[in-house]
């Protein structure tokens, strides 16, 4: 069951912070100043950058990987991991 | 039935009686007793429980937490070094409002290493929203292990039961353990409380700017504690006979003199003031049960009646002095800021604080005017 709590009063609130969305709700690409690039023509689906990648922002899709902007931070763990050098780091422009 | 056990037995007992449902935890001297028969308990099912064998102490409190979260009563039990590992999570474990209780064998903490009694341990989580009890036997070992479960459930956070290492973890003493049918009727299964559910997914203990609020409302329930473990602690002698209050006093009444102390030293202390009073002394003993929330309240009725108060305490805050002692002059402070209070620091690292030593401490506080600065008992010349 989802509750409605009210944060207008202190005998209102739940008994510690409680967030609906989960983690998945929390889009942490926001937080990036580097952006990963992966080339698909270097890239041979080793997976060593999707088991690197401490934040599951890069996922396996019909035998391809992809990186999911939406969450990734770009620490660049993946780029220093690729064997291939097949993921490039770029100035994130907003 | 009554048995011949150690405190660290009367520990897995009570929670075997309790029913507990999952226990992690890791070894660690002296506390590893009561997790190594827990852990015989489940295997022989004796104790229908998840055992959760961990690679660290930090990993144990995390998987307590989840599991509480879950709704499982948990325990889990540690000491000293592993105890200051599970730092981080005792915070995560009270904010998040988790009934969890642990047993925590006071040990002194390295360096230098000693694996014998110290309180410092645990006082040194005293900020963590845990509840500490400090018991004193076996027995009562056993009995707040139970009461335990009763208050951090009603209350939604979490408890630590201390004794000393081997002193008091590894003596051997009668223990009465009840009936297993008066154990259910005293602590049935835990109340229904909000916990995690897989198919309405959300996240507990979430980033927000009301963390004040949050905050003041643990300390509200931290307040409320002490009204709960008396009625707890009522019902409890009403159904055993036994009973322990938030701190125990011996001839304080009309005592000149009051010794305050925690855990075993109260003993060695109840038998010098009977020795005291034989030759005309007024001295009595007060014995802090519960450190959180602080009976200060509670405690200063008595204290404030007499002309002098010593604290032995076998902790200490580098720089500061007795942690024990701290608390009772704060205490204090609300009602009588002119009493005397004498800091004695004894038995660190599991040193035996005897009659003779305690005698001193009340000959020198007899002698002295003013208490000074904290005299630590046992030094080399």
């Amino acid at each position: 069951m989802k509750k409605r709590y009210s944060l207008k009063s202190l005998d209102t609130l739940p008994i510690t912070a409680i967030s609906f969305i989960t983690t998945e709700g929390n889009e942490t690409g926001e937080w990036r100043s580097q952006r990963p690039i992966l080339d698909p023509e270097k890239c041979n689906r080793c997976g060593i950058c999707w088991m690197y990648c401490p934040d599951n922002a890069i996922h396996a899709e019909g035998g391809a990987f992809q990186i999911s902007y939406t969450y990734c931070k770009g620490c660049g763990i993946c780029a220093k991991e690729c064997p291939r050098g097949a993921i490039l780091i770029e100035k994130e422009e907003r | 039935m009554k048995e011949v056990i150690s405190a660290n037995q009367a520990v897995s007992y009570a929670v075997l009686a309790a029913k507990a449902q999952v226990i992690a935890a890791y070894p660690i001297t002296p506390q590893s007793s009561i997790v190594e028969m827990l852990s015989g308990f489940c295997a022989t099912g004796a104790l229908k429980a998840k055992f959760i064998n961990v690679e660290s102490e930090h990993s144990a409190m995390a998987a307590c937490i989840s599991a509480s979260a879950m709704g499982a009563r948990t325990f889990t039990a540690t000491s000293s070094q592993g105890l200051a590992l599970m730092h981080e999570l005792l915070h995560y474990a009270s904010g998040l409002r988790l009934p969890i209780v642990m047993a925590n064998v006071n040990r002194a903490l390295a360096s230098p290493f000693n694996l014998k009694a110290d309180l410092s341990d645990s006082l040194s989580q005293r900020d963590t929203g845990w509840l500490q009890f400090y018991c004193e036997s076996g027995q009562e070992v056993f009995d707040t292990i139970i009461q335990s479960y009763r208050i951090s459930e009603k209350l939604l956070l979490p408890v630590m039961v201390n004794l000393e290492g081997f002193i008091l973890s590894h003596t051997y003493e009668i223990v009465d353990l009840p009936e297993q049918s008066q154990i259910d009727l005293f602590l049935p299964p835990a109340p229904a409380r909000e916990c995690l559910d897989v198919d309405n997914p959300c996240m507990f203990g979430s980033t927000t700017d009301y963390y004040i609020n949050f905050r003041y409302k643990m300390h509200q329930d931290m307040e409320k504690a002490k009204t709960l473990c008396n009625e707890v602690d009522a019902e409890f002698k009403k159904v055993f006979g036994r009973g322990y209050d938030l701190f125990s006093s011996y001839l304080c009444e009309d005592a000149d003199l009051i010794l305050v102390t925690a855990g075993t030293i109260a003993g060695t202390c109840r038998v010098v003031a009977d020795h005291c009073r034989a030759k005309g002394m007024k001295v009595g003993v007060l014995r802090i049960r519960m450190f959180r929330p602080f009976p200060e309240k509670q405690i200063c009725e008595p204290l404030r009646k007499a002309k002098k108060v010593v604290v032995i305490d076998r902790d200490f805050s580098p720089g500061c002095g007795g942690i024990f002692a701290q608390e009772v002059k704060a205490a204090l402070q609300g009602f009588d800021s002119r009493m005397p209070v004498y800091e004695f620091i004894a038995g660190l690292g599991g040193k035996d604080v005897t009659d003779k030593d305690i005698e001193r401490i009340i000959e020198q506080t007899h002698n002295s005017e003013n208490p000074g600065e904290s005299t630590w008992i046992g030094l080399l010349r």
